[in-house]
Formats: C-alpha cells, sequence, structure tokens
C-alpha cells in the first residue's frame, strides 16, 4: 500500500500548499461571501424586475407590452457577460457604488427578462374565472391580481423561481470580469499563485456544488409548506 | 330598474348580440332560456360589464353604465354575479370567500363582514362549512357558497349564468332551492338557465332568446303552455 500513502502525501501537500498557506483559504471565504451577496440582491431585483415587465407583457395597453417584449428581446439575445460588463463600464462608469451592488443590479436585469416569463405563465395558468369572479364582486384590477390571481400563481411559479435562482448563483462566476473577488475568481487566483490547476478548480466546483446543495434542500422545504397550507 | 336599449355585442365579425331591448322592474324574477350559442350569457355578462357591448345603451337606476368613463367597479357592486364553474377562490377559506370583498372593499369591517357572512352561510344551509377550502366541498356546496359570496357584498341584483349546468343532477335541486329562497325574498334576479321547471315555478317573466334577439317573451305561462313563436316552439319541443 505504499502507492497510497506516497498519494495521500502527496495530495495534503498540494491541499495545505493551495488552501491553508499564506491563509489562501480566506480569499475562498471571501469569495463565498462575494458570490451570495451578489445572487441574494440580483434574485430580488430579479423578481422585482420580472414583475413589472410580466405585468406589461399581459397589459392590455399596446406601448406597454412593446416594452416588456422588447426587454426580454434584448436581454435574451445578448450574452451575460457582455450586459455585466456594458452595466459595469458603461452604464455605471461613473457611478460610484460598490462594485457587487452594479453586478448585483447587471445579474438582477438579466434574470428580470427570464423571471418574467415565469411569472407570466403562472399567472396565465389561473382560470380566466378566478379574474371575472374578482372583478364581478367589484375589485379593481390591482385587487384581484394581488388577493386572488398572485396568491394561486405562487404555488405554480416557486419550482421554476427556485430553478432560476440556482442558474443565476452559478451565473455570478463571471463577476470576475469587473473585478469582483467571488469563488471563481479566488479559485482561479490560488491556481495562478500556485501552478496547480487540480486542487483549486476542483475546490471551486465542490463549494458551488455544496452551496446549491444547500440551497435546493432549504427551497424544497419551503415548496413543501407552500403546499401544505393549502388543502388540495 | 335595468333599462336596455338596442344592445348589439359583436366578437370580431360573429355579431351575437343583435339589438335588444329589455326592461326589468324591482322585484322581478327573470328568467333567460334559448339554445346554446344563441347569446343569453353573452347578454347576462354585458349587464355586468363582463363583456363590452359594442352598440347600445344599459341604464341601472337610471344611469348609463355603458357609458365611456363610468366606474365599472362601483356599479358591480351593485350586482351580484354567480357562475356556471362557481369560480370560489380555492387559496381561501369558504369564510375568506365570502368577506373579501365585503373587507377589501370597505363596505364593513372584518367583524361585522364575518357576523353577515355567518348569515349568509346559515341561509344557505353550509355554516359549518365557514373554514373548510372549497377543494372540500361538493359541487353543489360551491355554488351555494358562491351565492353568498354575491349577497355578502348586498347587491340589488343578481345575475345567474347556468348555474346549476356544471352541477351533478343530485346536487341540482339545493342550489334552485336557495335561488327559490331569494327569489321570495324580493331580490331582483335575472336568471340563464336549461331548468325548464325551475323556470316555470320561479320566474316572473321568461325570454326566450334566439340568434342575439329576445324572440318573444312572456309570463311562464304563455311561454311554456301556448308559446306562439315558431323557434319557440322548436325549442321547446326538443327540451320538454
Amino acid at each position: 500500500m505504499t502507492w497510497f500513502n506516497e498519494w495521500a502525501a502527496d495530495f495534503a501537500e498540494t491541499f495545505t500548499r493551495c488552501f491553508l498557506k499564506e491563509n489562501r483559504y480566506k480569499l475562498l471565504l471571501e469569495g463565498i461571501g462575494v458570490t451570495i451577496k451578489v445572487s441574494l440582491l440580483a434574485v430580488i431585483i430579479g423578481i422585482m424586475i420580472g414583475l413589472l415587465i410580466a405585468l406589461c407583457n399581459l397589459s392590455k395597453k399596446k406601448l406597454l407590452r412593446f416594452i416588456g417584449g422588447l426587454y426580454t428581446d434584448v436581454i435574451r439575445g445578448t450574452p451575460s457577460v457582455t450586459q455585466l460588463m456594458i452595466i459595469y463600464f458603461v452604464v455605471f462608469a461613473t457611478v460610484n457604488l460598490d462594485k457587487w451592488i452594479i453586478a448585483a443590479i447587471a445579474f438582477g436585469i438579466n434574470s428580470g427578462a427570464y423571471v418574467s416569463e415565469i411569472i407570466r405563465a403562472g399567472i396565465l395558468s389561473i382560470d380566466k374565472g378566478q379574474t371575472e369572479a374578482g372583478r364581478s364582486l367589484g375589485l379593481n384590477g390591482y385587487q384581484t391580481m394581488t388577493r386572488i390571481i398572485i396568491p394561486q400563481a405562487i404555488k405554480n411559479i416557486f419550482p421554476a423561481l427556485c430553478n432560476e435562482f440556482i442558474v443565476l448563483i452559478k451565473e455570478t462566476a463571471i463577476v470576475g470580469y469587473v473585478g469582483l473577488m467571488d469563488i471563481q475568481k479566488a479559485g482561479d487566483f490560488i491556481k495562478s499563485a500556485t501552478f496547480e490547476a487540480f486542487m483549486p478548480l476542483i475546490g471551486t466546483a465542490v463549494i458551488y456544488y455544496v452551496l446549491i446543495k444547500i440551497l435546493t434542500l432549504i427551497l424544497s422545504r419551503v415548496e413543501l409548506r407552500l403546499r401544505k397550507s393549502e388543502m388540495r | 330598474m335595468i333599462k336596455v336599449k338596442n344592445l348589439h355585442k359583436q366578437f370580431g365579425k360573429l355579431q351575437v348580440l343583435n339589438g335588444i331591448d329589455e326592461h326589468i322592474e324591482k322585484g322581478e324574477v327573470v328568467v333567460v332560456i334559448g339554445p346554446s350559442g344563441s347569446g343569453k350569457s353573452t347578454f347576462l355578462r354585458c349587464l355586468n360589464l363582463l363583456e363590452e357591448s359594442t352598440a347600445g345603451e344599459i341604464y341601472v337606476d337610471d344611469e348609463l353604465i355603458t357609458a365611456p368613463k363610468i366606474d365599472v367597479n362601483r356599479v358591480r357592486q351593485k350586482m351580484g354575479m354567480v357562475f356556471q364553474h362557481f369560480n370560489l377562490f380555492p387559496h381561501l377559506t369558504i369564510m375568506g370567500n365570502i368577506t373579501l370583498a365585503p373587507v377589501l372593499l370597505k363596505k364593513m369591517t372584518k367583524e361585522e363582514a364575518e357576523k353577515r357572512g355567518k348569515e349568509l352561510l346559515a341561509r344557505v344551509g353550509l355554516s359549518e362549512k365557514a373554514n373548510a377550502y372549497p377543494a372540500q366541498l361538493s359541487g353543489g356546496q360551491k355554488q351555494r357558497v358562491a351565492i353568498a359570496r354575491a349577497l355578502a357584498m348586498d347587491p340589488e341584483i343578481m345575475l345567474f349564468d347556468e348555474p346549476t349546468s356544471a352541477l351533478d343532477p343530485e346536487m341540482v335541486g339545493e342550489v334552485l332551492e336557495v335561488m327559490k329562497d331569494l327569489a321570495k325574498s324580493g331580490m331582483t334576479m335575472v336568471i340563464v338557465t336549461h331548468e325548464m321547471g325551475f323556470a316555470r315555478e320561479v320566474a316572473s317573466r321568461v325570454l326566450f332568446m334566439d340568434q342575439g334577439i329576445v324572440m318573444e317573451e312572456g309570463t311562464p305561462e304563455e311561454i311554456f303552455s301556448n308559446p306562439k313563436n315558431e323557434r319557440t316552439k322548436l325549442f321547446l319541443s326538443k327540451v320538454l
């Protein structure tokens, strides 16, 4: 079993060099923080923009439908790295905001286009009779939407929204392009500093995987609750 | 109470209502019968503006409700509507279904609305279901709740759009009973239905509609026992 001992010793040495020496694990911890911060804020912005664009797309007014359509079209038709760099180096070039906030805005704008389609589909999945019943009681369009349609649509929207959240977390791995030190960038940095490819990159993958696994578990709990609260 | 003048409705190229003139007085129970596609449901939906008429006028309490700038929501509060497919709100309890609109529209406080809700549920015989969800009710029970929900807004007029058509046969009776009760209490009602027995018993006036117009109207006796119009005779010979 000498080969195993040799391999284990080698592994331990590389591991130490990559993650422990010069406190390099701190880079990764910092990176986790950045990834979580950017993703969380982006998801909130994404849901708000998504709801707004979904309502535009469902509106009776032609202008609003045009704006909603254009938004979705442009965002879906361009790469997110390009969007991130445009937002960072062009739109917010002269604005003094924290880097991570600008990145979150960029990802939120991107995610909003996809979320809007999810929300639109969720709203359309509710029977037209529900709207008619609400309106026939004298509720206005807004009251009908917020009190009758959206509470029912949320259950249909939630799983797809969770999926979008997970995609978004992985998408943020490109924030290195605007000089933010997220998980991916930290791994990359370690790779350059140590001339080791395997350990830092696999480490990066494991961190993303565990992060998303935890999130998936939490979200499926929430979904279960959502379904339980309704006796049907 | 409701005056309809020369009402027209078009869906694209399809002319559904071809000029309807009607007066509905307070306390009347008007039953609309006719073959499917005759425009009777559309007529009913035009009355509470769920469909926008393409021409003609509708007055409710002498107010022109087809005017372009009318407050649609205020007009609808005067009219309760009961649908073929109940359209209860599945995410709310029965009591929640009944109190949502009166509380949201500030007609009543939550306490008042719940007190009224209990009265209404007792009236439709479903007191014990206040905290149940719609999915736990049978079709007949759902429709009775839908009637209670519409009544919670204290409407002056109740509109019924084929309220028993989606029900299993054994549940039709319980819903019709509630409606009979309501008619006896003096509520103004407009009912689209295929229940000819009910029409005969409860209606103060029957309208026979076909091809988007009222072909014939009269007391139930006149329409069912002595129809004059050939279309009416043909229709009744098929359904009676």
